[in-house]
């Protein structure tokens, strides 16, 4: 069974993974693949020439700031939780999708729990490799089963005070 | 008070099953401990010594009668009848099961009431001045701002696996009563040169095994940008703060290593690149908040002919107005002071009987409102000098009436070794033991405002560091030992109390803080609370009383 899920138009589906992940002491294989920062400062434009799809793989201590100019030309940006409290990657998602303007997938890897789910798709996050045993229907519910928010993320959702003033009509 | 609708109702019904499914996990044996714990944290819920324990917010300490009513039903339902208030102004329950939580949620979101936040890694219970709205002395009225910052950071999906736990606290008078300088961030409103209210903005204070004093990031923040400028600064700390320590992962420590003028350099330009309009809430929406927290006064006489002449034949009620009850913005008011300080009784605890008690008399006379104090106490905000006679009687019968508010029995104390895993040493008999010393009450407003603050470990959850005379319990070779500090000061004149000297045997603490009294009896020139003596002199007329026979 695939262990990607990917958030496509609304809709959590269970995925084969395309990209493979190359961890900085092998020799990429052919096709898409997801690289470390450091490598892909070295080896991203070698890679990207070969007409290849790139992602690159952020560490929580790393900072996405680093990419900024090279956002437009990779497709994915995997954020690394090292344990579930680690909640810096929270906050990369959030700078990737409303400062940046990143529109390629940003993917939840390492310690991933439904239970970060809601927080993850809100973040910005449209992918997410569970190691829970999540399937797509339990991560859809994770995520979805909160009516009202109280503030604004990287998501669509109004908080409750636009709601309520949308209500009232005021 | 802020009143939930329909929307703020459903959002913490969602809350509730949510958390109704995850401990139908565990029960089931699909969770484990360690996969179950960070959600029940999350939901103030504690595994300690002998049992769970429940920590429900109040937020910035303001209870209605129906909720106040609701805890004494919860506390009699699901455990053994009574409660402990907290320096967070929350509500602990020590003895709860973890099968009766789902309805222990459910009956407080009955009043609009919850345990989101009380624990766990993420922006904990918001307090403000318990005296908000009552008092003459605030240029605006706190709890509105915490109102929206507790909704901006409830669930927040960014900051919800911070560092380290994050502690926010709004006050609006000159005189502190939040310990706003021992909160990682702590706002107080003023006005500024052209009148205009604003924030400043102190960050990185704490206690703990390292105190810090908070520093002031920003003078003066205009009050509408407050929380793109709260989310400025949580960005920062979540994505700078450290993570390999536990200890060292509070905001103190990264505004300590960065100094506060890097860290404030950080958090503005960070706040620069924040689009506000995004975050900051529309005026209508202040306003929204602003009118629940309108009250009216009717039109009283200064001074109240019937609370004279009740004082004048009551010694009693005259030493409780002495020391509980506090001038109030409209005239004929009072702000009273509930103490749960009773000599000999457990700092913060409160029983069923007693929270409806309160409750009782908030409805009849404080316009149904009921606070709590981070110093473990309650109050009734809105009392008509006439009525407080009547309060004080009501109060009486419920063994409520300590008049001893600021003074030395005055304690707080954390649960200590009688319930916590975490601590080394007893803090509530420590309490008990001076108190009792202490009893007479003559003596104790003698010696007028004496703060006592006791932790039964470097968790520091008593504020000792704080504490006119703090005390620390230890573990000596598996004996329980208490270590003294003098200065401290949570007040706006926040301080952090000197050790004073080798740690003592229990048996003589009580008897120690005799003498730190008589030293300062003997030294004070007129006018001088113990803290003024202690700053005149230092330390070495305390120290040598203490130590002087050991030489």
């Amino acid at each position: 069974m695939p262990k990607l899920i990917r958030l496509v138009g609304g809709e959590f589906v269970a995925e084969d993974d395309r990209f493979t992940n190359v961890a900085d002491d092998e020799s990429a294989p052919k096709g898409d693949v997801i690289i470390s920062l450091t490598r892909f400062q070295s080896e991203g434009d070698a890679l990207l020439a070969d007409g290849r799809d790139i992602g690159v793989r952020i560490e929580a201590g790393e900072t996405v700031d680093a990419l900024t100019y090279d956002l437009p030309r990779i497709s994915l940006v995997a954020l690394n939780f090292p344990t579930f409290r680690d909640g810096r990657a929270f906050s990369s998602a959030a700078l990737l999708r409303e400062r940046y303007g990143f529109k390629g997938e940003v993917r939840a890897v390492g310690d991933v729990w439904r239970e970060q789910a809601r927080f993850m798709v809100r973040c910005g996050f449209d992918a997410f490799e569970p190691v829970d045993g999540s399937t797509a229907e339990a991560w859809a519910q994770a995520s979805g089963d909160f009516r009202h928010v109280y503030q604004r993320a990287a998501d669509t959702l109004e908080p409750i005070y636009v709601e309520r003033e949308a209500k009232h009509g005021l | 008070m802020y009143r939930y609708d329909t929307l703020d109702k459903e959002f913490l019904a969602d809350r509730s099953a949510e958390f109704r499914h995850q401990v139908a996990r565990r029960l089931a044996g699909e969770l484990t401990e360690d996969q179950f714990k960070p959600l029940r944290l999350k939901n103030g819920l504690y595994l300690q010594l002998h049992a769970y324990m429940l920590r429900i917010a109040i937020p910035y300490g303001t209870m209605d009668v129906r909720q106040l009513r609701q805890l004494a039903h919860i506390a009699r339902t699901y455990d053994k009848g009574y409660g402990h208030f907290t320096t967070r102004t929350n509500l602990q329950l020590h003895w709860i099961k973890l099968r009766d939580m789902p309805d222990i949620l459910d009956a407080l979101a009955e009043v609009d009431l919850h345990a989101m936040q009380t624990s766990g890694d993420c922006v904990r219970n918001v307090t403000a001045d318990p005296r908000a709205g009552a008092t003459a002395e605030e240029v605006d009225d706190p709890r509105v701002w915490a109102e929206v910052i507790r909704q901006f950071t409830t669930l927040h999906p960014e900051f919800s696996y911070l560092p380290r736990k994050f502690k926010i606290a709004v006050t609006a008078s000159p005189h502190d009563r939040t310990a706003a300088k021992t909160h990682d961030v702590g706002l107080a409103l003023k006005r500024g040169r052209d009148g205009v209210l604003g924030f400043e903005v102190m960050a990185g204070g704490g206690l703990g095994r390292s105190p810090y004093i908070g520093q002031t990031i920003r003078e003066h923040l205009p009050v509408g940008r407050v929380l793109s400028y709260i989310q400025a600064i949580l960005r920062v700390y979540n994505r700078l703060g450290r993570r390999d320590n536990k200890n060292k992962a509070r905001i103190k420590i990264l505004v300590a290593q960065m100094g506060a003028e890097a860290f404030a350099r950080e958090v503005e330009a960070e706040w620069a690149l924040i689009d506000g309009s995004q975050v900051d809430l529309p005026d209508t929406e202040l306003a929204r908040v602003r009118a629940f927290f309108a009250t009216s006064f009717e039109t009283r006489p200064a001074i109240s002919s019937i609370f004279e002449s009740a004082k004048q034949e009551d010694a009693g009620l005259a030493r409780f107005a002495r020391n509980n009850v506090h001038a109030h913005k409209a005239a004929g008011y009072g702000i009273v002071d509930v103490s749960l300080k009773a000599i000999g009784e457990t700092p913060g605890d409160c029983s069923a009987e007693q929270m409806e008690a309160i409750a009782d008399l908030a409805e009849r006379y404080s316009k149904g409102e009921v606070r709590v104090t981070h110093e473990q106490n309650l109050v009734l905000p809105h009392v008509a000098l006439d009525d407080v006679p009547a309060v004080y009687a009501g109060l009486k019968a419920a063994g409520l009436a300590s008049a001893n508010i600021n003074l030395v029995s005055d304690i707080i104390a954390c649960p200590g070794l009688d319930y916590c895993a975490l601590a080394n040493a007893r803090a509530i008999p420590i309490a008990q033991d001076i108190a009792k010393r202490f009893s007479d009450p003559d003596l104790a407003e003698r010696v007028g405002e004496l703060k006592i603050k006791i932790s039964g470990c470097i968790n520091a959850c008593g504020h000792h560091h704080v504490g006119h005379i703090g005390i620390l319990g230890v573990d000596k070779k598996g004996e329980e030992y208490y270590q003294l500090t003098l200065g401290g000061s949570g007040a706006e004149d926040a301080e952090i109390g000197k050790i004073l000297g080798p740690a003592l045997p229990a048996e003589r603490v009580a008897g120690a803080i005799d003498d730190l009294v008589e030293v300062y009896l003997r030294e004070r020139r007129d006018g001088e609370r113990f803290l003024d003596t202690y700053r005149r002199t230092g330390l070495q007329p305390f120290k040598e009383a203490i130590y002087a026979e050991a030489h």
